[in-house]
């Protein structure tokens, strides 16, 4: 096997920054060799600097075994490196065909040479497995197709070389098999590829090789057989990783939540999206709630938060909460961490003082009767971003500016700032880094101590055991099991939530 | 930080100055496609329009703009677009003034009472359109603009069948005058003592006050209290605001409502400091000009005041503009360049703002 790619000792900074120091890795041909780090430790500049759309202060790049110097991708593409983009750069309303050949169309005289690509297109899709059809429209096809698209487009710019920036982030786990299928064919016919990910067991389901990044600088580069999730983990932060656990029993006796029987149908009235749900959550307890998404989770949310019309009976602390607004719910002391954080949680354009104020501008401390308290804003923000290791100039930055793990840190943050005595909590760590991770889980074990009632949703099952003190699995809406955690294994539980078992 | 701070008030220059360097030049291809000077027609209109009376009707034309400005731009703080103002203050100024001179009270009660009036009818007006954009889902667009047409309908109606007053012969329609008590005093003898000289047909509105004072508030209750919070966050994000805990329902019909209530007003000025009475004369297009101050003022109190005083400038100091020989609506030419480019430089900066920021950010990480 030869050497398709090495970079020697690249170094790179930005004003004030150093994004990379001396980052190696060495990629040869007919391998997946995975880039890992966690968000912020260089990965995209790495692969900026390799796809030509940054030039490293220092260090030597060999593409096949002779040194290259690239002014911008298009360099990088004559040596053969392509790379499929996280997000796509597709035109909807071309088709298949008429997308991979865009940019670089064969001519036939001063016509486009269809006959040609269509032929050269089909032939390249079944070699490396990637098949489709040429002629569908693009706007029909579903994420993962679309990113066969995307790789058919950089295959035919004649790549041999793959760069691919986390690509199953946006695909479904049916989705995450076909490319990881296409991967190695890919790998079999020879091509290298660099596949930057920080889903650890996906890396040690596709890689050959890992090289770990960490604060701009190559720590490790290890055979993935070699390694386990969570020694990978471990080289990423530097340190031992977080477990999620919860110590000890902590129930209280009183009861925080009690839903009874509650239904919320569809407009039609057709069928239930959650039915019948009923269970008793007490103070100091954490309830995970298993499911597949969209089964029913985000519904039960919206009903515990007065979001939507439901039937049947929510208690809080012992009284019905039926007939109340979202904003009694939340000032009789519900806090809510949602899914989907910059939609529902954030003012993406706004600085994050104000967003320290949103869910909460009823009250003390960011009020001052009707008018916003504008000193404590300020100090409350900034010991929120201390405390909850929110990484950010000052409370002036605009929520946009921050990555999603801070953002979803300061959520966590403001949440927990008002110390409430339920808190819903979907996806509480998701797209957070392992460090950050941590300290979350920490914010909630040491809460759950104080009597905190957490409602866990969460798509991450080892999150879902062990945080949870009792298990309940959703399924089509309906609650069709309650496990013990300390007897569940994730496996158990992942069939349990397909309804397999 | 020192470093932030230079970039942000570099930032905050780089697009006024932009915008003028762009619009100027529209402008002044305007001016050359008719064959004349640009320097020439620039240098009338600022000698004319820096003349104390040009001054002073530059600041008339001012003061219902900025009322209308700060309607339209209560609206776009939540996320909603009243092109209803027009209608909304053409009824409030119609109803004040025809019931204002009903009755008789102390002087400064009697004017409040005339402001509230026409606040309530622009506010029902407003609330119409809230209404069925709560209830029926109707873009408020689209009903504000069909609620203008009624507006001016009605109005024409309600003056020509109800409202005229038939003791004076006059060919211009006009409501009864308003009673002493019910006329906001002028600013002049105020300008007086200031060394400020009459001019012919020269005065300036009482309202200007006003509607400073308006704009004090306006700031304060949108970006101090949680009314004012709670309209900004339905506006840059409705779904976060409505899982914040806010009637995002009640939210739209009280912004329009009250952007309602505050175009009402925007007429009062010439009602209540010139004409006395609601006439056919009754300027047009305030509501519609309005919109282009709030976008160019970014619905920032002190910046839509300046660009309602550069709307009012442009507009009367344009006026010389025929004599050189150049048609007068060369303003308009001028005011849509102006808000064109502004526009388009605000969002070139806000963008690079974000990026800007998110460079800091990455400062702040790596430290």
């Amino acid at each position: 096997m030869s050497v398709a790619v090495e970079l020697r000792h690249i170094s790179k900074r930005f004003p004030g920054v150093i994004a990379n120091k001396d980052v190696s890795m060495s990629v040869e041909t007919g391998t997946v060799h995975a880039l890992v780090g966690e968000n912020g430790a260089g990965k995209s500049t790495v692969m900026k600097i390799l796809y030509g759309m940054q030039r490293p202060d220092s260090g030597e790049i060999l593409v096949n075994g002779t040194t290259v110097h690239f002014k911008n991708p298009n360099d990088a593409i004559e040596a053969s490196i392509g790379m499929v983009h996280q997000h796509f750069m597709l035109a909807d309303n071309f088709t298949v065909l008429e997308n991979v050949i865009l940019g670089s169309e064969p001519q036939h005289g001063i016509t486009i040479d269809f006959a040609a690509a269509r032929t050269k297109v089909v032939e390249m899709a079944a070699q490396y497995g990637l098949e489709i059809d040429p002629d569908v429209l693009v706007e029909e096809l579903g994420v993962g197709q679309r990113q066969r698209v995307e790789i058919l487009k950089v295959l035919y710019r004649g790549a041999r070389i793959l760069i691919f920036d986390e690509p199953t982030a946006v695909l479904v786990p049916q989705e995450v098999d076909d490319l990881f299928n296409a991967l190695k064919g890919l790998r079999a016919q020879g091509m290298a590829i660099i596949f930057i990910s920080h889903k650890l067991d996906e890396v040690l389901r596709v890689a050959d090789d890992v090289t770990v990044v960490r604060a701009g600088s190559t720590v490790a580069e290890v055979k993935s057989k070699d390694v386990t999730a969570r020694q990978l983990a471990e080289l990423m932060v530097g340190s031992e990783l977080p477990q999620p656990s919860t110590h000890g029993d902590t129930r209280r006796p009183e009861i925080t939540l009690a839903l009874k029987d509650v239904s919320i149908s569809t407009k039609s009235g057709s069928r239930d999206l959650i039915s019948h749900v009923t269970f008793n959550l007490h103070a100091g307890e954490v309830v995970g709630i298993a499911g597949v998404e969209g089964n029913g989770q985000a519904e039960l949310v919206e009903a515990i938060m007065g979001l939507r019309d439901y039937t049947g009976e929510i208690e809080f602390s012992g009284a019905n909460i039926n007939d109340l607004s979202v904003a009694h719910r939340r000032d009789l002391g519900i806090g809510l961490i949602p899914e989907d954080r910059q939609r529902q949680a954030m003012m993406m354009e706004s600085p994050l003082w104000e967003n320290r104020i949103l869910g909460h501008q009823r009250g003390k401390p960011v009020m001052n009767g009707f008018v916003l308290d504008m000193k404590t804003i300020m100090t409350d923000t900034k010991s929120i971003m201390e405390e909850f290791d929110v990484r950010a100039p000052g409370p002036q930055t605009l929520a946009a500016a921050l990555s999603g793990g801070n953002q979803q840190k300061f959520i966590v943050g403001r949440e927990m700032s008002k110390a409430p005595s339920l808190l819903v909590a979907s996806h509480p760590t998701r797209g957070v880094d392992v460090g950050a991770q941590g300290a979350i889980w920490e914010e909630l074990r040491r809460a759950r101590e104080k009597g905190m009632a957490i409602v866990l949703i969460s798509a991450d099952l080892e999150e879902l055991i062990g945080m949870s003190d009792r298990l309940l699995v959703m399924l089509r809406g309906v609650i069709t099991a309650e496990l013990d955690p300390a007897k569940t294994t994730p496996d158990q539980l992942g069939s349990a939530m397909t309804g397999a078992a | 930080m020192k470093k932030l701070k230079f970039s942000t008030i570099a930032l905050a220059i780089a697009a006024p100055l932009a915008a003028a360097v762009v619009s100027i030049t529209i402008s002044s291809l305007a001016v050359l496609a008719s064959h004349k000077s640009p320097f020439d027609a620039y240098k009338t209109m600022w000698d004319f329009g820096t003349t104390s009376s040009s001054l002073m009707q530059m600041l008339n034309t001012a003061t219902p703009y900025y009322i209308a400005a700060l309607a339209i731009a209560i609206t776009f703080r939540a996320g909603l677009f009243n092109i209803g103002v027009e209608g909304q203050l053409r009824l409030g100024a119609i109803f004040g003034a025809y019931l204002g001179a009903k009755f008789i009270l102390p002087p400064v009660l009697h004017i409040i009472a005339i402001m509230v009036i026409a606040m309530t009818i622009g506010g029902l007006w407003a609330a119409i359109a809230g209404y069925l954009k709560v209830k029926r889902g109707v873009s408020e667009v689209i009903s504000t603009i069909m609620l203008n047409s009624l507006a001016g309908g009605l109005s024409s109606y309600l003056l020509a069948n109800y409202f005229v007053d038939r003791t004076t012969n006059s060919n211009n329609m006009s409501t009864k005058t308003l009673p002493k008590s019910g006329q906001f005093p002028d600013l002049m003898p105020l300008l007086n003592k200031f060394g400020v000289e009459n001019q012919p047909g020269g005065g300036v509105y009482g309202m200007l006050i006003f509607a400073i004072a308006l704009g004090f508030v306006f700031w304060f209750v949108i970006n101090r209290t949680r009314f004012g919070f709670e309209l900004r966050a339905s506006g840059s994000n409705p779904i976060a605001a409505r899982f914040s805990g806010v009637n995002s329902k009640r939210m739209v019909f009280v912004a329009m409502a009250l952007s309602g209530a505050v175009a009402g007003l925007a007429g009062l000025p010439a009602v209540l400091g010139e004409t006395h009475a609601f006439n056919m004369g009754f300027r047009t297009g305030i509501g519609f000009s309005a919109i282009a101050v709030a976008l160019l003022g970014r619905n920032n109190p002190v910046g839509m005041g300046i660009s309602a005083m550069l709307f009012g400038f442009l507009e009367v100091s344009s006026r010389s503009l025929e004599l050189i020989d150049i048609a007068p609506e060369t303003y308009v030419i001028m005011q849509g360049s102006i808000l064109l480019s502004s526009v388009i430089a605000y969002e070139v900066v806000r963008r690079y703002k974000i990026t800007l920021q998110s460079k800091e950010l990455a400062k702040a990480v790596a430290e």
